[in-house]
Parts: structure tokens; C-alpha cells; sequence
């Protein structure tokens, strides 16, 4: 990018017109809206699989029902290509289409909102730099009354604050950065918080962890067991830079964020994003360090008995793991979430750590699905949750079931597609 | 007609250990590189996984990673006098396919040649003089010296994470390493692995023995390890499945596990696997190759052009595909012309199994966990008064306990029944082998041609090995084996048995996938089909990689060698062939 810039800087100084100087400030407008759309991740909604990028009809289930992302590439007919900046500056903050349309708040509008109108206007410069692609999106299905995108305005009433982000005074401008990222753009708590019967972010609860795509994305707070209260801002970046780092690896669908945003973002943008949160507060009382819990002693030999067939090899009897290469399980956040659902998906469909330019090894756990029963997962997660000084609730039966059923669903799914 | 496909600048026939090495070198250089595999794509997960891999009936005993004879295979002959028969079910040697070649099964082995191993002729003249050469015997230098190749070793080990420990470091000899091995420019990037018991026994054996035993260089991580490219490996789990299995926790050094997390996420490579190469191309004036002919997995004809085509499968592929292509003038054993199919060699392995009192919990092992003495390799013990050239190391490896291959039982026990059980259980813990692992020179009448007769899947003939031990082995061969058996007796076994090779080589028996040569490397191409840079002498922009540009095989496991070699082409094609596209050396 840096040597891009480099180029058309000369070539403007050879032509030495106006009309070049003008090009140069469109093309660097374009380049921040292109980075602005990997902060956004827009890439992975508005892709389906083994489809044109940004192109739009990936899927995105929804607890109410199925919808189907926009093609965002400038297709006059199918995509955004008949839109004006004020028409896409609209959509991005207001959630309304041209035409009047209510955009359904999977789009992450109450977020993007936040941005300002310079950065909307930037990600539109680049969009318009796409090959268009001609691509009709399928309609949502809703049930009604929900198909009815009128109520969209009641929803926006209760649940929705138009505006800018505006800096907080009294924070370092780099906490205001990364509070401008995180809440806007970046969206984290789309995913990492609880939701209303709405599926409206519960404010009061911002980034206390929350489900998205059968995962459940872990609490961003200080909580020093489920929380980042043991990570430092430095193991903040390293995670989102590389993704992982000596405490946790990526993997479900933050394994696709890191790789296709994060990864690509300035080191100075995410130690912003780290600043701002390692200072969000833990949530409620923090844990104490070695709750003891009322657990089954015969489940917890089971468990046992299981991590140690099962997970020695790479994670080590002492669940320290392997600095830079398997995460360890004791201390692990992910393990100790209240909900244990990601945990759950790692070990009946396995996890991949994404590939970054820093640490390219796709290092993976293979899927034990196949051979270990619900309560035999449940065992082991158990006991995982309650071994090398973690303390979590037990996991029951019918979570495991839950899951198991939502991951082979999604293979279900995926083996239809990849026919 | 085959469907024309749009060109590339450098076309990998092959996609194991030397394609992906230098996948990684040319595309890093900014060429656009495509590599042809005729197997399939795998990767630690999903196709390594525990405890799916660790089967030993499905991948050592039905072979489901080997090369399969219904679609490719070798004829043999133990000499001109006999008609060579289809190997049906592969023996000797175990060729790999798929992605990652036999770089995936292997047990990460990793040595490095002797520098007088890559001017074996010119040292063996200068130490014992011409004469000492015996008759018939063709051994050559490599045109390529120890010193030339250092830097290339080093990048290789740093590149698996070898775990090891130096012998000689910069010419200084050190207590713990080989000392008999070349100098080095600086350690091993991990220590060695931890030990086996068995490893112990042998140490101290050795020592007592007089030997100067070590901890053999093991492309098998002792700890974590983020290679030059930053590629990541967690440590061995000692687990016992290196061997003919791929490795389920990214601890063996293999393709999948060292380069190609970063080769594949190049945009300007790209990689068609099902896809076999039966034919490279020349054009009119047979000096310049203009790509490939292959066959996809639908039976459908492609060709391929390329600017730059590098041979780089298996040793015996890259011959077979030369021999195919018409590409050089075949070895004629009646008038000794011709350097296509010539010096074809392998190994010579012996072994002596111990009984011992010790309980050596053999399963629990590595590929490449051994303690090896290389006291009698090479040229480092005077040859004179034995009147042979070459050598072997002497090891004890703890590869691992497997049930149906893997154990040792004493000489005479019934090969089944309660007899059998019983001694089974009396030594499955207490067993281990010595493996006497020799070189194997090159001589007039062992090479490789077409066979008359036998075709292939694709309707081309089969290649043809016509190859017999020698005396100069054969006494070798004794000589070492019964150093092996001063070491073995210095373990106070309860018994002990030597297994020396006896009668002719047979392709039956599974020895060692170490078959080198038949377009070997050279300073003259009257006796080379390559030059020291690896590139075809007559059309240089052909350049053939592994181990049959070997003129003669070492003592030694090869693929050490072959990465250095590949490394030293890479070097050269960077460098000077791309700015001035044409032969390296002058013929």
C-alpha cells in the first residue's frame, strides 16, 4: 500500500495539474476506506461461500430466521452501484436503504453510526472501486409479523441511538481511538455481548460475552477468569496481530475475523482497541482464584480419565499447553465463559487458529465429536473447567445435545453447498 | 490433442519436499510457480489426525500412503542375464504420494553427508590410490563440495527444526555431538530429543566399546519451535508413529508442517493435485524444454508450458519421467555409453537384535530418536587393511513399539502358537535393534532403462532395475555388523541375534526407500546428467532434483542431502540462471 502511494505521489508531481493532485487525495480516500472495511470485517457477511467477495447472499442466521447479506460491489442492479454517498452514508447510519427501506439490525448499524461521516464516505470511495458483480440477493426468511420491515421503526425507537461517536474527555487520545473502533466500525459487541428478546445489544451488560453462530463469544471485561483481566495490552495485540497469544488462540468464527480484519489493521489502531479494552470493567464481583465448586467426583475421575486420552498430546498433562503453538487450558477463558459453548464447538467440530502473515500455521485441533458421547464431552468439559485452578459451573447433557445439533446443522449445510 | 494451458514461468513436477522448497524460494523470488502432484492434498488435520493415522494395519502393512503398483511400479532384475518381473506389492522401498511426498512418512532422519562423500573418487585415489578402486565400480565426485553445501544443511535443519547436537562446531570437536561429522556454522536450532532407555543402553555400550556414540539428528521437535518462515511445530509426543504415519502434532518436519502454511497463501503459487506428468516437453531443437504433459484424475490431457521445468519427484519418478521424455542419451551397460539410467546404487542395512534384561517401554518413541556411532562411516577409519571403500553408521533407534511390525524375537521361536505368545511377552518390552545402515557404491551394471515388456496405467512402459549388491558392500557390510555386535554384546543381552544380508539383493523384503541415482551429478557430461548446479546439461532450463543425481549412495539417510542440494539449486536459479537464462556451466 505504503509503495502505492509512493508511485501516484510521482506520478502527480510529473503531471503537475490539478486534476492530478485531485486524483491523489481520491486515491488516498480510497486506501482508508479500504482498511476502514477491514476494520468493519465487511468482507465476511457480504461473502457467501465459494462466492465473489462482498457480492452479498451468504446466509446469516438469525434466532428470528435466515437472512441473506447485500451484494455491497457497485452492480447497478443487483448491488449498490445506484446508491449516492448520502444514500450509503444513510444505510450505514440510519439503517434505511434508498427508497425508504428498513435495513434489519443483523446489519450492524447501530454500531457504524458511530462513524464518522469522513470514514462512511472513504469505505464508499473504495466500494465504488469494486468490479461490479451482478448478483440477486435472496429475500429474508422471517416469519411474520417480523417480514414486516415496518416494525423496523418501533425496533429503532426502542433499542437505537443515532450519532457519531463523540470522545470521551478526560481519556488518552488513543483510548478514544480504540473506542471509536471498537464501538463503531469494529462492531465487537454484535458479538460479545448478551442480547435482548430483540437481538438488541443489552447495554448494560456491553462485552460481558454473548452467542453468535453457536459460539459464545467470550466476555471482553477485566474478569480476571472469563474476562481479559490477566491480558496485558501487548497480549491484546499480539492475538489480534497474529492470532494468538501465550494465553489463547483464535478459532471458530473470531479465527475468521482475525484473519480477514484484525491481522490487517496498524499495530498503533489495535493497541488503541487493546487500551480502551482493558479498561472496560469487570462486569460483576470477580471470581476469586480457586472456587471450589460442588462437582460429582466420579464425573470429575471420567473427566479426567478423558483429558488424559484425549488432550495430553498438545495441551500437556499439565494443560500448560505449548507456548506459541497449542493454547494452554489452564487459565483459559474461553474454557471458563459461563456459557460453555465455544468450548463445546472446539471439541465436537475441532477449531483451526486462523492463518496470519505473522504466524502462518493453520494449527488445528481435530474434531472428537465422532467418538466422544454428550456425556463424555460433558465429562471432560467439567472437568476442564474445574482442573489446573479454573473454576466454572459443571456442563450439562442437553447443552452438549444443543450444540451438537447447531454444528451439524452447519455441516449439513456446508456438505449441501460444497455439492 | 491435449488441451493447451496457459504458460507459467517455472512448472514443479512433484509436490513433496523438494517442489515445496523450492515453491517457496522461486515465488518468494516473484515468479509465478505451479506444482503438478498426481496424489491428493492432505494436511495435519483433518487427513494426520489422532488416533485415526496411528493405524498400523491401514498405512505400514496396506500402505494407504505409498505409491500404488496398479497405477505405477518398477520391473527388476538382478542382472542382464535374467528377464526383471512387475514388482505387484511394493518391498525394498516405499515411494510416497500425495502432497508432501514421502516427506510425510518418513521418520525425519536427517543427516548430512561427510565432506570426502562428495568427492568419493578423488579422496579414495588420494588416500589409498586408483588401484583400490575395484573393477566395475563407476563411483564419482559430486562436482559439489561439503563446504559449498554448509550453508544450504544449515538452512535445511533450521528450516525442520533438526533436533541434534553439533560434533563439530566451526572445526572445534565437542564431547557430546559427532565428532567424525563435517564442520558446522553453528548448532542445531533444538537439543536433542529426550532419550530412550534403550538410546542409554546403547551409549554407554558404545563408550565402553571405544566408539563415540550421539544423539542422531532428528527432524522431530524436542520443544516448540516457529521455523525462518514462521511456520510453527509443537513438540514430539513421542508417540511411536513417524514411520510410514503422518504426524498428527505438528512435530515432524514435512512440507505440510515447515513451508506450506506460507506457499500456499502465495497468490503467485499455485498447486493442481490428481494431476500425472507423463511427458516433458521439448521443443524442435530437443535444447529447451516448453512444459509438461499431464494427466488430470478425469483422464483428460493437458499440457502445460513453463519457462523453467524442475523435476522434483521421487528419485526413480524423475528418471522414469527422463527416460519417457526421451531427454539424454540412455546408459548402454555393453559399451558404458550413455549417462541416462546410470549409477543407480542404494543401501546396504544390517542389523543385530538384542535381548536385554532392561524393561526399554519401546512404544515409547520417535522416527528419529537413536543413538547412532559413526566411527566406521565414510572414510573415517582407515580403509587400507580391509580393502573396501565405504561404511555405515551403527544405531539403536527407538522408533516405537507397533504390534503388528514392530518387535524383535529371539532365533529360533515358532513363528506362532502359545510358543510364540509366550516369547512375545517375555520380549516386547525387553527387545531393541542395532541397525547397521552402509553406503552403496556405484558400478557398471547397476542402472535403470525401460522395460520391453511391462506398462504402466498410462500405457507407458515401466522403468526397468537392473541391481545386485557387490563384494565391495558385502564385506562392508560384515565388517560394521561386527562392530555392531561388540556394541551389542557390551549390552549384556540375554541373547542376541545378527541379521547379516545374505544372497542376492531382493526387491522382497522392505530395506530402505533410499534408491539414488540414475541422473547423477557431475563436472563431465560424459558421466553426468546434470551439472553440479542440477541443471540438464543439454537443456538447461530442465533442472532434476533428489536423490538420483546422487552419484553413489552414502552411509547415510538421504534427505538431509537432498534438501541441502535443493537449496544450493534453488541458490543458483536466483541468482544466475534467472538473470541470464542458459547453461550454468559450460560443457
Amino acid at each position: 500500500m505504503r509503495a502505492g502511494l509512493t508511485v501516484l505521489a510521482g506520478a502527480a508531481v510529473l503531471t503537475g495539474t490539478a486534476a492530478g493532485l485531485a486524483q491523489e487525495a481520491g486515491f488516498s480516500d480510497i486506501e482508508r476506506g479500504r482498511y476502514l472495511a477491514r476494520v468493519g470485517d465487511c468482507v465476511a457477511c457480504h461473502t457467501a461461500e465459494g462466492g465473489e467477495p462482498f457480492a452479498g447472499n451468504r446466509p446469516i442466521p438469525t434466532p428470528f430466521g435466515t437472512l441473506y447479506s447485500a451484494n455491497i460491489t457497485p452492480d447497478r442492479e443487483t448491488g449498490i452501484g445506484g446508491w449516492s454517498d448520502a444514500e450509503f452514508e444513510r444505510a450505514m447510519t440510519q439503517g434505511m436503504a434508498p427508497g425508504g427501506k428498513r435495513l434489519y439490525p443483523a446489519f450492524p448499524y447501530p454500531f457504524f453510526t458511530k462513524a464518522t461521516r469522513d470514514d462512511i464516505r472513504a469505505i464508499k470511495a473504495w466500494l465504488d472501486t469494486l468490479e461490479p458483480v451482478r448478483q440477486e440477493v435472496d429475500p429474508p426468511e422471517l416469519p411474520w409479523p417480523l417480514s414486516w420491515r415496518a416494525l423496523l421503526a418501533g425496533w429503532n425507537a426502542l433499542f437505537f441511538e443515532e450519532g457519531v461517536f463523540t470522545p470521551v474527555p478526560g481519556k488518552s487520545a488513543e483510548w478514544n481511538r480504540g473506542a471509536y473502533l471498537v464501538e463503531g466500525l469494529g462492531h465487537c459487541a454484535a458479538c460479545h455481548s448478551p442480547k435482548n428478546l430483540a437481538g438488541a445489544v443489552e447495554l448494560d451488560e456491553a462485552f460481558e460475552g454473548g452467542f453468535g453462530e453457536g459460539w459464545f463469544a467470550p466476555d471482553l471485561t477485566g474478569d480476571l477468569r472469563e474476562g481479559l483481566g490477566e491480558w496485558s495490552v501487548e497480549d491484546i495485540v499480539e492475538y489480534l496481530k497474529t492470532g494468538s497469544n501465550r494465553f489463547s488462540s483464535a478459532g471458530g468464527p473470531m479465527a475468521e475475523v482475525v484473519e480477514r480484519s484484525t491481522q490487517h489493521l496498524t499495530r498503533e489502531d489495535l493497541r488503541a482497541m487493546a487500551v480502551y479494552l482493558e479498561d472496560l470493567p469487570a462486569a460483576e464481583e470477580v471470581a476469586e482464584p480457586g472456587d471450589v465448586r460442588d462437582l460429582d467426583e466420579l464425573l470429575m475421575a471420567e473427566g479426567e480419565a478423558l483429558f488424559v486420552d484425549n488432550c495430553t498430546g498438545c495441551h500437556l498433562m499439565s494443560g500448560e499447553g505449548q507456548e506459541g503453538v497449542f493454547p494452554a487450558l489452564a487459565g483459559s477463558s474461553v474454557l471458563q465463559q459461563e456459557e460453555p459453548h465455544s468450548a463445546i464447538q472446539i471439541v465436537l467440530g475441532g477449531a483451526e487458529k486462523p492463518s496470519t502473515e505473522a504466524k502462518p500455521t493453520p494449527l488445528a485441533m481435530p474434531a472428537l465429536g465422532w467418538k466422544l458421547d454428550d456425556d463424555e464431552v460433558a465429562a471432560l468439559l467439567t472437568y476442564l473447567r474445574n482442573a489446573f485452578g479454573n473454576s466454572a459451573s459443571p456442563v450439562e447433557h442437553s447443552t452438549v445435545t444443543d450444540v451438537r445439533s447447531i454444528i451439524e446443522e452447519r455441516e449439513g449445510t456446508a456438505a449441501l453447498a460444497s455439492e | 490433442m491435449p488441451t493447451k494451458l496457459p504458460p507459467v514461468d517455472v512448472l514443479l513436477v512433484g509436490f513433496g519436499w523438494t517442489a515445496a522448497i523450492l515453491g517457496e524460494e522461486l515465488a518468494q523470488a516473484g515468479l509465478e510457480v505451479l506444482a503438478l502432484e498426481r496424489g491428493q492434498f492432505r494436511d495435519t488435520v483433518p487427513d494426520f489426525a489422532m488416533p485415526q493415522i496411528q493405524d498400523e494395519l491401514r498405512y505400514a502393512v496396506r500402505h494407504e500412503m505409498f505409491q500404488e503398483p496398479a497405477r505405477q511400479t518398477i520391473t527388476f532384475r538382478n542382472n542382464h542375464a535374467q528377464t526383471a518381473l512387475p514388482m505387484r506389492r511394493l518391498g525394498s522401498f516405499n515411494p510416497g504420494t500425495g502432497v508432501g511426498g514421502a516427506g510425510v512418512h518418513w521418520n525425519g532422519q536427517h543427516w548430512r553427508f561427510l565432506p570426502n562423500d562428495f568427492r568419493q573418487r578423488s579422496h579414495v585415489e588420494e588416500r589409498y590410490g586408483a588401484d583400490f578402486i575395484p573393477e566395475g565400480m563407476t563411483i564419482q565426485d559430486w562436482g559439489v563440495t561439503y563446504e559449498e553445501l554448509e550453508p544450504h544443511f544449515d538452512r535445511f535443519e533450521y528450516l525442520c527444526g533438526t533436533s541434534g547436537v553439533a560434533g563439530n562446531l566451526n572445526g572445534e570437536i565437542t564431547a557430546q555431538g559427532n565428532p567424525f561429522e563435517g564442520p558446522r556454522s553453528r548448532d542445531y536450532p533444538n537439543p536433542p530429543l529426550e532419550r530412550s532407555l534403550g538410546t542409554l543402553l546403547f551409549d554407554k555400550a558404545a563408550r565402553e566399546a571405544g566408539f563415540h556414540p550421539f544423539p542422531a539428528p532428528a527432524s522431530n521437535t524436542s520443544r516448540p519451535y516457529r521455523n525462518p518462515l514462521g511456520v510453527q511445530m509443537g513438540k514430539c509426543t513421542y508417540c511411536g508413529y513417524c514411520e510410514w504415519f503422518g504426524c498428527a502434532n505438528y512435530s515432524k518436519s514435512t512440507p505440510q508442517t515447515t513451508i506450506l502454511p506460507v506457499l500456499l497463501n502465495r497468490s503467485n503459487f499455485s498447486l493442481r493435485t490428481n494431476c500425472n506428468v507423463t511427458r516433458i516437453k521439448l521443443d524442435r531443437s530437443g535444447k529447451r524444454a516448453t512444459g509438461a504433459i499431464y494427466v488430470d484424475s478425469s483422464g483428460e490431457e493437458h499440457e502445460q508450458p513453463a519457462d523453467l521445468v524442475i523435476l522434483s519427484a521421487y528419485a526413480t519418478h524423475n528418471v522414469h519421467l527422463l527416460l519417457l521424455s526421451g531427454i539424454g542419451e540412455v546408459y548402454d551397460p555393453k559399451t558404458r555409453s550413455g549417462t541416462l539410467g546410470r549409477n543407480y546404487a542404494y543401501q546396504m542395512v544390517s542389523g543385530v537384535d538384542v535381548f536385554v534384561e532392561e524393561n526399554l517401554n519401546p512404544f515409547m518413541g520417535a522416527g528419529a530418536l537413536g543413538q547412532a556411532i559413526d566411527d566406521f562411516n565414510g572414510d573415517n577409519f582407515d580403509h587400507g587393511p580391509h580393502g573396501f571403500i565405504g561404511g555405515a553408521y551403527v544405531a539403536l533407534w527407538t522408533t516405537g513399539g507397533r504390534p503388528i511390525l514392530q518387535h524383535q524375537l529371539p532365533q529360533g521361536t515358532p513363528e506362532w502358537g502359545s510358543a510364540w505368545k509366550q516369547a512375545m511377552a517375555e520380549n516386547y518390552l525387553r527387545s531393541a535393534s542395532l541397525s547397521v545402515h552402509g553406503s552403496v557404491m556405484s558400478y557398471n551394471d547397476a542402472h535403470l532403462d525401460l522395460d520391453p515388456t511391462y506398462r504402466d496405467a498410462y500405457g507407458d512402459p515401466l522403468m526397468r532395475l537392473t541391481f545386485d549388491f557387490h563384494d565391495n558392500e558385502r564385506r562392508m557390510s560384515r565388517f560394521v555388523t561386527a562392530r555392531a555386535e561388540e556394541i551389542a554384546r557390551a549390552m549384556r543381552p540375554r541373547s542376541y541375534t545378527v541379521n547379516q544380508r545374505q544372497g542376492p539383493y531382493s526387491i522382497v523384503p522392505y530395506q530402505t526407500t533410499h534408491n539414488t541415482g540414475g541422473a547423477v551429478m557431475g563436472d563431465d557430461p560424459s558421466t553426468s546428467v546434470v551439472n553440479r548446479y542440477l541443471q540438464h546439461w543439454d537443456v538447461p532450463n530442465l533442472f532434476v532434483m533428489g536423490a538420483c543425481v546422487f552419484p553413489q549412495n552414502a552411509g547415510y539417510n538421504p534427505t538431509g542431502t537432498v534438501g541441502a542440494l535443493t537449496y544450493w539449486a534453488a541458490e543458483a536459479i536466483k541468482t544466475r540462471y534467472l538473470k541470464n537464462p542458459g547453461p550454468l556451466v559450460d560443457a
